[in-house]
């Protein structure tokens, strides 16, 4: 009853619901790993790493709703990986949460030691933001720079998306 | 039947891979880098050639405005103050065009440099051609060389941006360290989080 209540705690500490803008802190790499290996095999991950301190990022951010607003669904998700300063919380993420009250999912990722999970988000990616990665089947794609339109986003996420289908449906004719 | 399938999954597997560049784009761990003239704060032009009796140079790609750049700047300041006397100066160098962010303006650099009272030569990459020959892709981007200009070291400052009391790893330290000590760094490349290198439009 006590770990139940410790956990609960936890979960709230964790969870901040802000008026329908909900946030989770990943102080840990290894959450987001988690969160990634939940989605299962025929779903569309779309990550965007971001911050909001970051110009470039801030721009692009409505292309993810745009993408959210088109696509989301049970086996297609947008996720928004913030790397704000935790030390920064209250004065500048939360309030610009309340602000822009995004609709994608969003995470502030606190685990300082990019290095080590830097490369398991995608070997070419060396850190700068924006970053997006899209992953589908095991297979993932990534895009290291801003998005100029939302057109060019689509473009990026639907030609993986059809790429990993088309291998996946070759697979299926070899083993035939 | 096996190998065109085999090939295709290979050729899906290249084009799913979008990579930044190719490493013979820009300098890595061992190449030799070129010497160049950029214009300091005190309105100089500055070269490696101009400190003949370094034994190597922290070659920073650092600006204004960025939140990383700024959490590093103290660190920064630090490193010069402990390295440059023992041969290692830190060349600064602000990449950034300053039609995007204002704040990276050469102007607002002598600011910044003589408020924060900067040590070390902050140089302007004006026409932004030595950045991309360097490969740098962020502020803060480090690359480490030795008394001939062979790149021996490219990463991140140290494993905490947001904490120094709770760094682990001082990466440029050590690897300064072992150059000193005749030695080759390990690590000689990390990754980082940090703000994109703003290219003129």
């Amino acid at each position: 009853m006590r770990n139940l209540y410790l956990i609960s705690t936890l979960f709230f500490l964790a969870t901040c619901m802000l008026r329908g803008q909900a946030f989770t802190v990943y102080d840990s790499f290894s959450e987001l790993e988690d969160r990634i290996r939940e989605v299962d095999h025929n779903t569309t991950l779309v990550i965007n790493f971001w911050a909001t301190w970051c110009g470039p990022c801030v721009e692009e951010l409505p292309c993810f709703e745009e993408l959210h607003r088109n696509y989301a669904s049970a086996d297609f998700q947008v996720l928004l990986v913030s790397l704000d300063f935790k030390s920064r919380l209250e004065q500048k993420f939360i309030p610009f949460l309340e602000k822009h009250q995004l609709k994608p999912e969003v995470v502030l990722l606190a685990d300082q030691d990019a290095d080590n999970w830097i490369p398991k988000i995608h070997p070419d990616w060396q850190g700068a933001l924006p970053a997006t990665v899209v992953l589908r089947g095991g297979q993932r794609a990534l895009f290291p720079e801003k998005f100029e339109h939302y057109e060019d986003l689509e473009a990026f996420v639907l030609n993986f998306v059809k790429s990993v289908r088309k291998a996946t449906n070759m697979g299926c004719k070899g083993t035939r | 039947m096996e190998r065109p399938f085999r090939t295709l999954i290979l050729l899906a597997g290249v084009l799913l891979f979008y990579s930044a560049g190719t490493n013979s784009d820009y300098y890595v761990v061992g190449d030799k880098a070129e010497d160049f003239s950029l214009r300091n704060v005190d309105g100089r032009m500055v070269s490696l050639a101009d400190y003949p009796d370094a034994r190597g140079f922290i070659v920073v790609f650092t600006c204004n405005h960025c939140p990383y750049a700024q959490l590093y700047e103290q660190r920064i300041i630090d490193l010069h103050r402990r390295f440059n006397i023992r041969g290692f100066p830190v060349i600064a160098i602000n990449p950034n065009d300053p039609s995007i962010v204002p704040d990276d303006s050469f102007d607002e650099m002598v600011v910044r440099a003589r408020e924060k009272r900067y040590p070390f030569v902050y140089l302007y990459d004006s026409t932004q051609t030595v950045y991309p020959k360097f490969g740098a892709n962020r502020t803060p981007h480090v690359f480490i060389l030795d008394q001939r200009l062979v790149v021996r070291y490219i990463g991140a400052i140290d494993d905490n941006p947001e904490t120094p009391g709770a760094v682990r790893n001082r990466y440029v330290e050590n690897a300064v360290n072992a150059l000193l000590r005749g030695e080759r760094p390990d690590p000689d490349f990390t990754r980082a989080i940090g703000c994109t290198i703003k290219r003129k439009r």
